[in-house]
């Protein structure tokens, strides 16, 4: 394989709870190159979060990573002591998550939020120094210096995602994780931090996670996509290719049912049937139930992922007597 | 799509000049000092008619009063002025018995199916306990009733899911639960506020659809509340985008997508993403944010944030005029 950025192998989370064992991440692999950006595709209960979380190895007990490898500058941050690993945390591999004001310690000034960040990784860095720094970064993402005292309550929630993302990028990490960024934003301010999150990708060169429900976003934002259904990645391409010529039939099942309105009449197909519990997934394909193509195999045997054209996997026996 | 009275012009609600003003609370120092009263301008003077077998849209972003809309239509909410009615019939002025009458007539779909349903009832219970409370009716007929609207909302096999608790359905149930409840007394007229928003993608189609099926098999109209533009584009009729309190554009769908006369409804198309890789993007940049609803600008109360904003927009506030038969705008620079 070629050098990448971050390289992640047959990684594998469980939630060992009480009704039994949830695997919400199902032998994901994938990897990530310089300044690209990866937009993960799934729904609630698909596992896109947990993937996220684990590559930080943050995934909240009870659930645990049981697989898997996560290389980031050749070493496996899996394998990495706690204290190790806090050194990668916000400073190398950063995240915004969905909620800003749950992120953002209520009873600490903006100002306050950068120094800690900066003086927990850079000790010898003086409070002004890290002060300035933060003025810096907030005229990056479009809020006047002069908010660094003020409160997050007193900011609305799109400046609120700003100031994340401005800690975010503050010390310059390769990957940033944008976990559901904007989606407690409205359209217009949702517009305006997707395309902040595409500047300061530029400026910093940073690689970007796009974590989402939303197909039109990634589709609209990413470089490749991967699509995940009940814990497992089921197609991969770049997204032209998955707009083009989309091989699963989930993929294809989203694409027809989400509005475009670029189009002048649209008649929007649903997929049937709902998501898989997880606790019993259910046997082979786990998409089968709601398939329109499915054939006795898919019931029995679990599909593999296979490269159907470069770098564009898909995992569904439809496939399986090419290559 | 065909509809099932497409040139109808008759009325089934129709709004006049409706305003709602939330007081804001304040410490008992603060009133002694400023000796003031301010208030939420959540809903400040709106004018529509929804029309007999059509899907109408209010749109706009959060707290731009398209819920209060829909709460004060059917006087869940009492309104500070202004006039409501159904059929010639108004509501704003029926004492709360009549208005419990009327009910059966026009529902709600909420946005949240997690708390919309008592969480001790069964869903049969439940859908069929309307029938109980407007005496319409018991037993074996409100079984079959019951069974029969399950069945409809594709909740099937209905003897199965009528004994269920509302925790052992998914969103997607529990939304089609709660329309089987608001269709059982037979309503003609149904607010949708944000029916989807909280359900997942590759859910939310086939909700929108069986809306769809079910307004063209029961002949009913509806008054769609919605933040996705998208969404609204599929569903509607047509489209009245709300902005701080008001209807700052109005019109047939398909005359507000291809010719979007005010700024603001143009910099929220132009913010819709939209599912095609090879499209640039022209995002119309906007100044600031939505300022508060309490202190609402003088004149056009969008010309702090509007690109093309002159003199006039300062001073006056633009009136709603025709552009065309069926598409209105409030803005000065829009012509005719």
């Amino acid at each position: 394989m070629q050098k990448q950025l971050l390289t992640v192998e047959n990684l594998t989370v469980e939630y060992w709870t009480r009704k039994g064992k949830v695997r919400a991440v199902d032998d994901v692999s994938f990897y990530l190159g310089k300044a690209e950006t990866l937009g993960v595709v799934g729904e609630s209960g698909s596992g896109k979060s947990t993937l996220g979380l684990s590559l930080i190895r943050l995934v909240p007990p009870p659930g645990r990573i049981v697989k898997g490898h996560v290389w980031l500058e050749g070493k496996d941050i899996l394998k990495l002591r706690e204290d190790e690993i806090r050194s990668i945390r916000g400073r190398k591999i950063s995240f915004v998550f969905q909620d800003p004001m749950t992120s953002l310690n209520p009873v600490k000034k903006i100002g306050e939020h950068f120094v800690e960040l900066i003086q927990t990784h850079e000790p010898n860095v003086s409070r002004k120094e890290a002060l300035e720094r933060a003025g810096k970064l907030l005229k990056d993402v479009g809020i006047q210096p002069e908010r660094i005292d003020d409160y997050p309550h007193q900011l609305s929630g799109g400046m609120r995602q700003r100031v994340m993302i401005a800690l975010a990028i503050a010390l310059n990490p390769y990957v940033v994780v944008a976990d559901e960024p904007t989606t407690a934003l409205d359209v217009i301010v949702q517009a305006k931090i997707l395309d902040l999150l595409k500047a300061v990708q530029s400026i910093y060169n940073t690689a970007l996670i796009f974590i989402t429900h939303d197909l039109s976003i990634a589709i609209e934002r990413c470089d490749k996509i991967f699509v995940m259904y009940a814990g497992q990645m089921v197609e991969h391409s770049n997204v032209r290719d998955m707009c083009k010529n989309p091989q699963h039939p989930y993929t294809q099942g989203l694409l027809k049912s989400i509005p475009n309105i670029e189009l002048a009449e649209q008649k929007l197909e649903a997929i049937p049937g709902f998501p898989p519990d997880l606790l019993n997934p259910p046997s082979g394909c786990r998409f089968w139930p709601r398939c329109s193509y499915a054939m006795e195999r898919c019931r029995k045997a679990e599909p593999q992922l296979i490269e159907t054209e470069k770098d564009h996997l898909v995992r569904c026996f439809l496939y399986g007597e090419m290559v | 799509m065909e509809r099932w009275c497409e040139m109808s012009q008759i009325e089934i609600v129709r709004v006049e000049n409706l305003k709602k003003y939330f007081p804001v609370e304040k410490s008992f120092l603060e009133r002694l000092l400023t000796r003031t009263r301010s208030f939420v301008h959540a809903v400040d003077g709106v004018t529509f008619s929804v029309r007999k077998g059509e899907v109408f849209t209010l749109a706009g972003e959060s707290g731009c009063g398209k819920t209060t809309t829909g709460k004060l239509i059917l006087g869940l909410i009492p309104p500070t002025s202004g006039k409501v009615f159904f059929k010639d019939q108004e509501i704003t002025k029926l004492d709360s018995e009549k208005l419990r009458l009327l009910r059966r007539k026009m529902q709600i779909i909420f946005q949240d199916p997690y708390a919309s349903f008592n969480p001790r009832m069964k869903i049969g219970e439940a859908i069929g306990h309307p029938l109980e409370i407007h005496g319409l009716a018991t037993g074996k007929e409100k079984r079959r009733k019951v069974l029969a609207m399950l069945e409809r909302v594709g909740l099937t096999p209905p003897e199965q899911f009528k004994d269920l608790y509302p925790h052992q359905l998914s969103g997607g149930q529990r939304q089609r639960a709660a329309m089987a409840r608001s269709l059982i007394l037979e309503p003609e007229f149904i607010v949708a506020d944000e029916p989807v928003s909280m359900i997942d993608v590759s859910l939310r189609t086939t909700i929108i659809n069986l809306m769809l099926d079910l307004k063209k098999a029961l002949q009913l109209t509806y008054l769609f509340i919605t933040h996705d533009l998208a969404i609204a584009k599929y569903i509607s009729d047509r489209i009245a985008i709300m902005y701080l309190g008001k209807i700052i554009e109005m019109g047939d769908k398909k005359e507000i997508f291809s010719n979007p006369m005010h700024p603001y409804t143009q910099a929220l198309l132009s913010a819709i993403p939209v599912p095609n890789p090879e499209r640039k993007r022209k995002i119309m940049e906007l100044k600031g944010e939505v300022p508060s609803a309490i202190k609402i600008p003088a004149g056009c109360r969008f010309h702090l944030r509007c690109p093309f904003a002159e003199n006039i927009c300062m001073k006056e506030e633009p009136e709603l005029k025709a552009v065309t038969a069926d598409h209105i705008v409030a803005c000065h620079l829009a012509k005719g």
